[in-house]
């Protein structure tokens, strides 16, 4: 039993840890109350009170942002725990959800903003809040996916014993998520948060300026001010949002994740032997506040208690073996074709009434220049990044530093420094077919490069000496040793590079400053026009075909590479 | 006798359906009853079907046909009075010992100083004082056997279940809890009346139970019965307790009955192309015969000798055995192996001249070997895709037999180069890629 005695408040007064965690406690309620203002306001209220590029307001709209991103965040968990639990639960959802999932993950993000800001405008008529709804489900579609693909996969992974001990002690199902299933899950998906921020990051300052057609609505926040600072053409403004947004991840590193990541690490089953423990300052602080420990407490409590006061099923039957009728399988299946038959003749029919087919070939043109875009760009990340990673792997020190930073620069969102190169390309009469391209992986090249530092930093040691002792140098050195032992995870970067900069290309291919346009020719810049233009039809167009690209991509491409490399050289 | 048992299996049958709509036998014909104050073992092989009957008696699967019953009423679900404690221990990671051992009795709703007053006791009895507060992996393999212990304990069942409960931990570690495990239950402090415990290995059988059912496999069923009464404390090395093991190895080898001199066709019925071949490596086919062809054995050994003598459980000791046998290597009988002529030919060969006469018996009695080499000599091409033979064994076995099968015919052909095998493209052929 816990020797200590979670009550005892007055044995001291408070810690030093105590007096922290009160700071950043009322410091968060003052934060959310100061960013939550307004929502109900009416939304003429934003063209009354105009966005200004005064730095002394960029606390203030940093804080609507980041309130913006933990909303979303929050919807994605809350998401996650009911999509993925369903789809693993039922076998027969599963067979619907899961390549849903699959699918959504390929749409491009902002076409979830133009399609869906519309409606949720109407949700609430004339208010702000409609928009920030649009906004807030536009962040959610950035990051949900992933984490409820992880959640589902942790799902399906859990170890048998781990389930056989819950039935035969007889938990309940209730107890059992949140005892077994929810807590084996939180490592992946802690991870998946992290890697979703990212992502989300990216399109809140997207998100926040909306213009689909008629309707414009700028929400106050880092996004729009970037976007007043791009049209106003002012550097020194730009300046200051990508400094306040470096502030902003910072926090939500140390604030959020590092305690999570630490805290998280308790939940693994397996433990790789030198895996080091993450440590967070904010995690001790929390662990050692009395104040906070009390809490938690409670909050152990009420997973208890409710466990308790949830009926637990009557008759323990078996869930091992419980096959459904053929029958009803195939009655779903059919239901299944019946649904998306539909759909598809409903898309088909909408795309020929309104679409010619010049048009559809036209843009699988583009389709495939934006593809020879994202190849070429990973190529040369890959050229650039995979010695630089392997050379920072194989030395601990280097990697210490360099790895955090990779996964920030990740985190960060590139796209607040498009306009300086956009600036550039404006002054120098670049060729925007060529120059801006760089763009769609400024943010995504990271990920090549910290994957390939933890695979150079996993080759075990020993493999090292058996180099080094029969003096395998050079290039042979690269080809038979250090190539095939990143291959793995250079992969898993090279995916996540490669979805990320087909989101990325709506963004970059058409891009602003001031009255001047640059655009490239691609899909990305297409979409981009539809959206500006309020094009319904061509919207869904460029859309669709970008999702199918990004599919047969990922199944003829990436999925078949990450499996070879997988078996052949993965080192277990 | 006179009492009703606390368990009762009878004819309890469990097939798992295959895609193809047949099914795979596991278990089938068990009867067996379990009496206060008994610790009955199921002792058998991996793939015997043990572990599987025991998942039916903790109500985690349910029998295909027969009934198991607990106190007079049949099965079904995870029952109150029966707890189980795991072979990987299948603690919760992230819960500290008190949490994993108080978790059975919060799904009981049970009052919380309730609750807090059984979990300490339990944790008390089985030696965990001083560690509530632990998480699982802050402790050795011992420790955390000993929170599964006391988990299964605190529910106050009337039967435990164990499932190979000590197969996971160092040899040392293992017999300190069985030890302790016996005290605790000879001395009547445990509030359990009866055990169930599933083990492949004899002498933790013998050391423990008061009856040992030895399963035989394909499908799982019981072979034989043995009664244990030796009294509590027993000594491994006592002659009768020796006797005992000598016993269970020759039921463990005997061959089927029907078969009496009736060659050694029968240990493979059907030994064609649709039998299942073990996974055992070259190195420990030789190895075997070397060490039965060297002194003391000098060609024929004792395998409970042999198998302490090599450091080596009946798990993998018989399949290697019985390969030798099915390559007419050796003879298994009687508790016995003997090496056959070519067996202490090869044992005393160099390199070359073992692989010659691997070969030879490997082409003439594994037909296998000889299908696939013979479809690569009447190819042109003299390849062929693993698919096709895959597809062919599975006419007669599961998927994933038919994977296993193939692999160690991979593995006996190349060490003896009957043919090769390119695993990048899954190919066979004639001749070693260069």
């Amino acid at each position: 039993m816990k020797r200590f005695e979670p009550y005892v408040f007055l044995r001291e007064f408070a810690t030093r840890w105590d007096v922290l965690a009160f700071v950043v406690v009322i410091g968060l309620i003052v934060f959310l109350g100061e960013s939550s203002r307004g929502l109900l306001a009416p939304l003429s209220q934003l063209s009354s009170t105009p966005l200004s590029l005064d730095p002394a307001r960029l606390p203030q709209y940093a804080a609507r942002t980041t309130f913006r991103m933990l909303a979303g965040l929050v919807l994605s968990l809350i998401f996650t725990l009911t999509y993925a639990t369903w789809a693993a639960k039922s076998e027969r959802a599963g067979k619907l959800l899961v390549p849903i999932l699959d699918i959504l993950q390929s749409v491009p993000i902002l076409g979830f903003i133009s399609i869906t800001v519309v409606f949720f405008l109407s949700l609430a008529p004339g208010r702000v809040l409609g928009a920030e709804f649009a906004s807030i489900f536009a962040i959610f579609t950035s990051q949900a996916w992933n984490m409820a693909f992880s959640f589902y996969q942790s799902l399906r992974t859990i170890p048998t014993e781990l389930t056989e001990a819950a039935e035969s002690f007889r938990l309940s199902p209730w107890m059992r998520f949140w005892q077994l299933e929810v807590p084996f899950g939180m490592p992946a998906l802690i991870w998946n948060m992290m890697m979703s921020m990212s992502g989300g990051w990216f399109f809140v300052v997207a998100s926040e300026s909306i213009t689909v057609g008629q309707t414009s609505v700028a929400l106050p926040g880092v996004g729009s001010y970037i976007a007043l600072a791009i049209a106003q053409k002012n550097l020194t403004a730009i300046g200051w949002a990508i400094f306040t947004m470096l502030i902003v991840i910072l926090l939500y590193d140390q604030l959020l994740f590092r305690p999570l990541v630490a805290w998280v690490d308790r939940f693994r089953v397996e433990q790789e032997p030198g895996v080091r423990v993450p440590d967070s300052w904010a995690l001790d602080m929390m662990r050692r506040s009395r104040l906070i420990q009390a809490a938690t407490l409670a909050f152990h409590a009420a997973v208890l208690r409710t466990s308790r006061a949830v009926k637990r099923r009557n008759a323990a039957t078996p869930v091992a073996e419980t096959r459904p009728k053929r029958s009803l399988d195939l009655f779903w299946v059919s239901l299944m074709i019946a649904v998306v038959v539909l759909a598809l003749w409903h898309i088909v029919a909408v795309l020929i009434a309104n679409t010619s087919l010049r048009e559809a070939l036209q843009v699988s043109g583009l389709a495939f220049l934006t593809m020879l875009r994202v190849f070429l760009l990973i190529a040369l990340a890959s050229l650039i990044w995979v010695p630089i990673g392997v050379w920072v792997g194989m030395r601990p020190r280097a990697a210490q530093i360099v790895q955090p930073a990779a996964q920030f620069m990740a985190a960060f969102p590139a796209n607040l420094l498009f306009p300086i190169a956009v600036f550039g390309i404006v002054r120098w009469r670049l060729d925007p077919d060529i120059y801006l391209s760089p763009l769609m992986i400024l943010g995504t090249q990271w990920y090549i490069l910290f994957n390939v530092i933890a695979g150079a930093s996993a080759i075990p040691a020993e493999m090292r000496y058996v180099a080094a002792n029969f003096q395998v140098a050079g290039w042979l050195w690269w080809r038979k040793v250090a190539l095939p032992a990143v291959l793995p995870f250079y992969v898993t970067g090279a995916i996540t590079a490669s979805g990320g900069s087909w989101n990325a290309a709506i963004v970059a291919e058409l891009a602003s400053w001031g009255d001047t346009q640059v655009r490239a020719r691609g899909l990305g810049a297409y979409i981009a026009e539809a959206t500006t233009a309020g094009d319904f039809h061509r919207i869904v167009l460029g859309i669709g075909t970008m999702s199918l690209f990004v599919v047969v991509i990922n199944r003829l491409f990436w999925r078949p590479l990450y499996y070879y490399a997988e078996r052949k050289y993965r080192l277990t | 006798m006179n009492e009703s048992p606390l368990l009762q299996c009878s004819d309890v049958r469990k097939a798992f359906p295959k895609p193809d709509g047949s099914e795979l036998l596991v278990l089938e014909g068990m009867n067996l009853d379990l009496r206060e104050g008994q610790i009955v073992g199921l002792l058998g092989r991996s793939g015997s079907g043990k572990s599987t009957l025991l998942r039916l008696i903790a109500g985690l699967a349910e029998p295909s046909a027969g009934k198991v019953s607990y106190l007079g009423h049949p099965i079904s679900g995870p029952a109150p009075g029966i707890a189980m404690v795991f072979q990987s221990f299948a603690l919760f990671p992230w819960l500290t010992v008190f949490e994993n051992v108080a978790l059975g009795l919060e799904a009981q709703r049970m009052p919380r100083p309730e609750i807090r007053k059984r979990s300490l006791a339990a944790i008390d009895l089985i030696g965990l004082d001083g560690f509530e507060s632990a998480y699982p992996r802050e402790l050795s393999g011992g420790m955390r056997q000993r929170v599964g212990f006391a988990r299964a304990l605190v529910v106050h069942p009337n039967i435990l279940l164990m499932d190979e409960p000590f197969s996971a931990l160092d040899v040392l570690t293992a017999e300190t809890l069985r030890t302790d495990f016996l005290d605790l239950w000879s001395e009547g402090r445990m509030p359990i009346k009866g055990v169930i415990l599933v083990t492949h290995n004899i002498e933790e059988a013998v050391l423990m139970c008061d009856r040992i059912l030895v399963f035989g496999s394909n499908p799982g069923r019981i072979l034989s019965e043995i009664k244990v009464s030796l009294p509590q404390p027993r000594n491994r090395l006592d002659p009768s307790f020796r006797e005992l093991v000598e016993r269970i190895y020759v039921e463990m080898t005997a061959r089927p009955q029907g078969s009496a001199g009736g060659g050694r066709h029968e240990r493979f019925p059907g030994l064609g192309i649709g039998s299942v071949l073990p996974k055992v490596s070259t190195n420990l086919l030789a190895g075997l015969m070397e060490a039965v062809a060297a002194p003391p054995f000098n060609g024929t050994a004792d395998l409970p000798k042999i198998a302490s003598d090599l450091q080596m459980e009946i798990d993998e000791l018989f399949p290697v055995a019985e390969t030798l046998q099915m390559l007419r290597f050796a003879e298994v009988e009687g508790g016995d192996i003997k090496l056959a002529e070519d067996g202490l030919a090869f044992a005393h060969a160099a390199v070359d001249e073992r692989k010659r006469i691997f070969m030879r018996h490997l082409v003439t009695y594994v037909p296998l070997v000889a299908h696939v080499r013979r479809v690569l000599d009447e190819r042109a091409s003299h390849s062929a895709r693993k698919s096709r033979f895959i597809d062919e064994l599975e006419d007669f076995m599961s998927e994933e037999a038919a994977e296993q099968t193939l692999r160690a015919v991979i593995r006996w052909a190349r060490y003896a180069e009957v043919f090769a095998y390119d695993d990048e493209n899954a190919m066979f052929s004639l001749e070693n890629p260069t």
